[in-house]
C-alpha cells in the first residue's frame, strides 16, 4: 500500500478560475525521497497542502495510509508527519530550544510535561539539524539559514515517519543546502522513513531524490526517476528557458544523476 | 523552582500589596494595619464601612476587569501574531459597549447577571467579525496596518453609535453610557463584582487551559496545524473566550484601554512568551495594574475623580507608540 494515494485531485482557490491543481494522480511509496519540482506558481505548495489535509481538495480523493487524512485527529497525524514550512515569522521573542520543544506537542500530555524521552528527542533532533549549540539563542537573532535548520530540528523532534519540506533550501547557502539534502537522503536510507520535498533546486533534487515530479500549471508534466524527468526537453518546456542536461560521472549517491545548466538566450546548444 | 514560578510568586505578592494599597488610599487614608483588621472583621464600624462597603467592591472589580482585559490582550496578540493587538485598539471594547448600552436602553437592569454580559459579548463578537472581515477584504491577510486601521475605524463607529443611542435616552442612562465609553469603577457594587466574577474566572481558567496550543499558534497557523493543533476549532474557542472576557469586563466597568497592551508586553520582557506562564502572570499583573490605575484615578485630584480609562491611556499610549515604531523597524 502506498503511503499517500492521490487520485485525480483538483484544487481551486476561492475566486480564482484557474485550477491550482488539475487532475493530479500520484503515489508516494514508503522509504522514498520524493522531490516536487516546477516553476513558481506551478502548484507545488498547493499539492503539499492538499496531500497533508491542510487544504481540502475541490475534487478527487486524497488518502494517507489507506484513510482520508481528515478522519484522524491532528495529534495523531502530527506524531507521524512533520512539516517544514517555507517561512515562519516570529511575532514574539522565543529561544531556539523552546521552539524545538514544540515538536513534542503531539507526543506529550495535556500539561506538556517533558519527560526524559522528550528531552532526548529534542537533543537528538537539534544535533541532527546542526543547531545543538544554538539552544539558548533567541530566534530573532538568527540568520535565515540558522532559522531554517531550527525549524527542521523541530520537525525531527516530532519523531515522524514522514518529513515534508516546502522549499527548505531557498534561504540556505551551498553548505547548508548540501547538508539539508544529505540529511534527507540519510533519513530515507533505512527504507522506512519517507521524505517529500518541494524545491527549486533541480540539480540537488536530481542527485538525491529517488522519485521526481515535475509540475506545471497544476498538472504533472513528468514523473519518475531523475533520469526520466530531468531531460533538456522537459526542463525547457516547463521553465521556458534553454538548458543543457549533462551527467557528470561522480556526484555522490546516484552516479550519473542528470544536472541542468541554463544557457544564455540565443546560445546555439544543439550540438552539445 | 523554575525562574517563572518564582516570578509568578513575586507577582502574586505584588498583586496582594497593590490590593491592600487600593483599600488604604482614598479620600480618607486608612493605615494598612487598620485595613487588615477591617478585612478580618475587628475594626471600628466606620473604617469597616469605608474598607469593606466602599473600597473593597471597587478594588475587586478593578482586579477582575484588569485580569480579564490583560489575558484577552495576550490571547489576541497570539491569535493575530501581532503585539499591538488589544481589545480596545481593535474596537472590540467599543463593540461590547454598544451591546451593553443597547441592553440598558431596552430596559435591562444594570446589574443583570446574564442579559448585560451577553449583550456586551454579542457586541464584542460583532466588532471582531467586522474588523477581521475588513482586514481580509483589504486582501493582505492579517497585515498589522490594515488590522489596526480597521480596529480604530470600527471603534470610532461604535463609539458614535453609543452616543447616538444615548441621545434618545434619559439623563440617568446618559450618565451610565458615558461611563461605558470612558471606563470607570465608580459604579462598583457587590452585584457587579459577582456578575463579573461569575463569568471572568471560568473564562480565565478555560483560556489558560489552552496555553500550550496557543504557544504553537503564536508561531503561525500552518505550523500549529502540522504540529498537531486543530487550528480552526482552537481559533473559535479563543475568539469566543476573549469576546466573552471583553464583553463581561466592559459590562462591568466600560471600555478601558491599553491594559491588554501594556501588561502582556511588560511580562514577555520579564519572563518570555510561553503562555503557560504568561496567562496567569497577565491575570495577576493586569488585576494589580488596574487597581493601581484606579487608585491613582480617585486620589490624584481628590475630591474630584478621573475616569480610570484616562490613566490607562496616559500610561498605555507611549508603550503603544514605542511598539509601533519598533515593529516598523523590524519590517
Amino acid at each position: 500500500m502506498s503511503l499517500f494515494e492521490l487520485r485525480d485531485v483538483s484544487h481551486f482557490y476561492r475566486g480564482v478560475t484557474q485550477a491550482a491543481l488539475a487532475g493530479v494522480t500520484l503515489d508516494v511509496e514508503r522509504g522514498s525521497l520524493l522531490a516536487l519540482l516546477g516553476p513558481n506558481g506551478s502548484g507545488k505548495s498547493t499539492l503539499l497542502r492538499v496531500m497533508l489535509g491542510e487544504l481540502e481538495a475541490s475534487s478527487g480523493s486524497v488518502m494517507y495510509a489507506g484513510r482520508p487524512s481528515n478522519e484522524r485527529s491532528r495529534r495523531e497525524v502530527a506524531s507521524e508527519i512533520a512539516f517544514v514550512p517555507q517561512a515562519e515569522s516570529m511575532a514574539f521573542p522565543m529561544t531556539v530550544r523552546k521552539l524545538v520543544e514544540m515538536g513534542r506537542y503531539p507526543h506529550t500530555g495535556i500539561l506538556g510535561r517533558m519527560g526524559s524521552a522528550d528531552r532526548e528527542a529534542v537533543d537528538l533532533a537539534m544535533e541532527r539539524a546542526g543547531v545543538a549549540d544554538l539552544g539558548g539563542r533567541s530566534m530573532g537573532n538568527l540568520s535565515g539559514g540558522e532559522r531554517q535548520r531550527v525549524i527542521i530540528a523541530r520537525a525531527l523532534a516530532q519523531q515522524p515517519k514522514i518529513l515534508v519540506l516546502d522549499e527548505p533550501t531557498a534561504a540556505l547557502d551551498l553548505h547548508f543546502a548540501m547538508e539539508t539534502f544529505e540529511l534527507m537522503s540519510e533519513l530515507t536510507e533505512e527504507g522506512s522513513f519517507t521524505v517529500v520535498v518541494a524545491t527549486h533546486n533541480l540539480n540537488l533534487a536530481a542527485r538525491y531524490a529517488t522519485q521526481l515530479i515535475l509540475l506545471c500549471s497544476g498538472r504533472i508534466e513528468a514523473s519518475g526517476l531523475p533520469s526520466e524527468v530531468i531531460t533538456a526537453e522537459n526542463v525547457q518546456r516547463v521553465y521556458r528557458w534553454p538548458v543543457v542536461v549533462t551527467s557528470p560521472a561522480d556526484l555522490g549517491p546516484r552516479k550519473g544523476a542528470p544536472q541542468v545548466t541554463p544557457l544564455s538566450p540565443g546560445t546555439d546548444h544543439k550540438g552539445s | 523552582m523554575s525562574r517563572q514560578a518564582i516570578l509568578l510568586l513575586g507577582l502574586l505578592l505584588l498583586f496582594l500589596g497593590v490590593l491592600t494599597l487600593g483599600l488604604a488610599l482614598g479620600a480618607v487614608p486608612i493605615p494598612v494595619w487598620e485595613v487588615l483588621s477591617a478585612l478580618t472583621g475587628s475594626s471600628d464600624p466606620q473604617v469597616e464601612t469605608i474598607v469593606l462597603g466602599l473600597r473593597l467592591p471597587r478594588v475587586l472589580l478593578a482586579a477582575e476587569v484588569g485580569a480579564g482585559l490583560a489575558v484577552a490582550g495576550a490571547v489576541f496578540q497570539a491569535l493575530l501574531r501581532n503585539p499591538l493587538a488589544e481589545p480596545y485598539i481593535l474596537g472590540v471594547s467599543s463593540g461590547a459597549a454598544v451591546g451593553a448600552v443597547m441592553a440598558i436602553i431596552l430596559g435591562m437592569t444594570v446589574n443583570s447577571m446574564f442579559a448585560l454580559p451577553v449583550a456586551a459579548f454579542l457586541g464584542a463578537v460583532l466588532a471582531i467579525v467586522l474588523v477581521l472581515a475588513m482586514a481580509r477584504a483589504a486582501g493582505r491577510g492579517l497585515d498589522t496596518h490594515v488590522l489596526l486601521l480597521a480596529g480604530v475605524v470600527i471603534g470610532a463607529f461604535f463609539n458614535a453609535v453609543v452616543l447616538l443611542l444615548v441621545t434618545f435616552a434619559d439623563l440617568e442612562t446618559f450618565r451610565a453610557a458615558m461611563l461605558w465609553i470612558m471606563g470607570s469603577f465608580s459604579g462598583a457594587t457587590w452585584a457587579s463584582v459577582t456578575m463579573v466574577a461569575v463569568w471572568v474566572l471560568p473564562a480565565l481558567a478555560v483560556l489558560t487551559g489552552f496555553a500550550r496550543p496557543l504557544n504553537l499558534l503564536s508561531v503561525g497557523e500552518q505550523s500549529a496545524f502540522h504540529l498537531g493543533v486543530d487550528v480552526r476549532q482552537l481559533k473559535i474557542v479563543l475568539y469566543v473566550g476573549t469576546s466573552f472576557l471583553v464583553g463581561v469586563c466592559v459590562a462591568g466597568s466600560g471600555a478601558i484601554g491599553f491594559v491588554g497592551l501594556v501588561v502582556p508586553h511588560a511580562l514577555r520582557l520579564v519572563g518570555g512568551s510561553d503562555h503557560r506562564w504568561l496567562l496567569p502572570a497577565c491575570a495577576m499583573t493586569g488585576g494589580g495594574f488596574l487597581v493601581f490605575a484606579d487608585t491613582v484615578a480617585r486620589t490624584v485630584l481628590t475630591p474630584a475623580e478621573l475616569p480610570v480609562g484616562v490613566v490607562t491611556a496616559l500610561l498605555g499610549v507611549p508603550v503603544f507608540l514605542w511598539l509601533l515604531v519598533r515593529s516598523e523597524e523590524s519590517l
